[in-house]
């Protein structure tokens, strides 16, 4: 599975998205620059994505924890979600996101 | 000027353990944290969250092990020094180095332990266009003096327990007290956000739903900020602005330490755990061999062999006696007091 990836110069990375991986880690090892500093404990806000417009829908709901967080991160938008609470699953194959802003 | 054995640049589980493995050896440490407190992201970012990979421990939150550190390690009697960050590193002749500290502490050891973590703890600041201007008069990210902010006009960002915190504290020093978040949920304990709605029913604060977004100036003070609400934006004069958005982690100046780095971690060698510079060793999350995985027991693992190589150059005329804390009478009269 893959994810599409676009970084903080505007271009866009296919990474490999395996099953059952949070999606920050599968930036991460595709080497991407996302700081994700409390390692997907859902503590800190910095793996922040904007989720493509056509995706947002098709994501699991966001739980009180992830919202909670994003309520401290800068630029939060509708389509704001952090990468450490998205799995790796059949239906978010092909998913787009872009780096958020991050402090 | 403070002498002494070794150096620990940061008091997390890994810096504390090392006064342990050094202690064992004999070795006196001094500690230095950015934070006011130990622990590091273990007492920062998941003092409540469980941990379960530390060996004999099932299961302890991360104020628990640092608070079992700290036990542990007392019989070693480390001096900390809280609230100071490490700035700069110097090379002085026979195998000795200086640090210095930004609020100016220096220290002079054979051995400095670099055990930074993800780097020094800063606070969040908002991306708001200019607002670096004011820092330190006008827009402060931490209270230091509540006297400086008595009748002036303060807004307060954030929804967690600092935000919270001082927006009730404040209420009776400020002129008028204004928190601003961006929604009606807050990461603060349920209780300071049931108070602060009380105060702002009451009218003794205001709370506005918003996001600041920009500063504004009259000359070179700061008089206003904008905050952009469902309704449009709003200007909201103020002679104070402080944003509390939590801290993240920074290298800093360990970075300009001229140690070898890959990736912004440094590197070491996997026998003593020892920099590109004799005697500046680094362990835990800051550094980078093949392999390394970013876990606590891994820093203790590493502590051990780096505190055999500091001995080494902190006592060269002795020979290291390696002794179990089961087996030596010295060790175990000295740990019996934990």
């Amino acid at each position: 599975m893959k994810a599409l990836v676009t970084d903080y110069e505007g271009v866009e990375h296919s990474v490999d998205f395996p099953p059952e991986w949070p999606l920050m880690e599968a930036i991460k090892a595709a080497g991407l620059p996302i700081k994700a500093e409390c390692g997907g404990c859902c503590l800190c806000a910095t793996c922040h994505v904007y989720v493509a417009a056509d995706w947002v829908d098709r994501l699991p709901p966001i739980d009180g924890e992830e919202s909670s967080q994003l309520g401290e991160a800068p630029d939060v938008l509708p389509q704001s979600r952090l990468a450490c609470q998205l799995k790796g699953h059949a239906a978010l194959d092909g998913v787009r996101v872009t780096l958020a802003p991050v402090y | 000027m403070i002498q002494t054995d070794a150096i620990i640049v940061g008091a997390g589980p890994v810096g504390l353990f090392a006064v342990f493995e050094l202690g064992l050896l004999g070795l006196r440490t001094h500690v230095i944290d950015v934070l006011d407190k130990p622990g590091g992201q273990c007492a920062e970012f998941y003092p409540e969250k469980p941990i379960y990979d530390i060996p004999g421990l099932p299961a302890c939150t991360g104020q628990e092990l640092t608070d079992n550190l700290m036990r542990q390690i007392r019989p070693f009697e480390p001096v900390f020094h809280f609230g100071t960050c490490a700035q700069r590193l110097e090379e002085l002749p026979g195998s000795r180095w200086r640090l210095t500290t930004d609020d100016g502490l220096v220290f002079e050891a054979p051995a400095i332990v670099v055990a930074a973590g993800g780097g020094s703890f800063t606070p969040k600041k908002p991306p708001i266009p200019g607002i670096e201007r004011f820092e330190g008069h006008g827009v402060d990210y931490a209270v230091r003096r509540i006297e400086a902010l008595r009748g002036q006009r303060v807004v307060i960002s954030g929804g967690g327990d600092s935000a919270l915190d001082w927006t009730i504290a404040l209420r009776d020093v400020a002129s008028r007290v204004t928190l601003v978040h961006r929604r009606t949920e807050f990461r603060a304990a349920p209780d300071s956000v049931r108070r602060m709605m009380a105060l702002a029913e009451q009218g003794q604060i205001d709370f506005l739903l918003g996001e600041v977004n920009s500063v504004q100036a009259d000359g070179s003070e700061l008089c206003g900020i904008g905050v952009r609400t469902e309704g449009g934006l709003v200007d909201l004069p103020c002679d104070r602005f402080l944003p509390f958005f939590g801290l993240t982690m920074k290298m800093g100046p360990v970075g300009e330490f001229g140690l070898a780095l890959q990736g912004g971690r440094i590197v070491v060698d996997t026998e003593k755990f020892e920099s590109s510079r004799r005697g500046v060793f680094a362990i835990g999350d800051i550094n980078h061999y093949p392999g390394k995985l970013k876990l606590i027991l891994s820093g203790f693992h590493e502590a051990a062999l780096m505190a055999q190589q500091a001995f080494r150059y902190a006592r060269p005329e002795e020979r290291l006696l390696f002794q179990y804390t089961t087996t030596s009478t010295r060790l175990k009269e000295k740990l019996e007091t934990t």
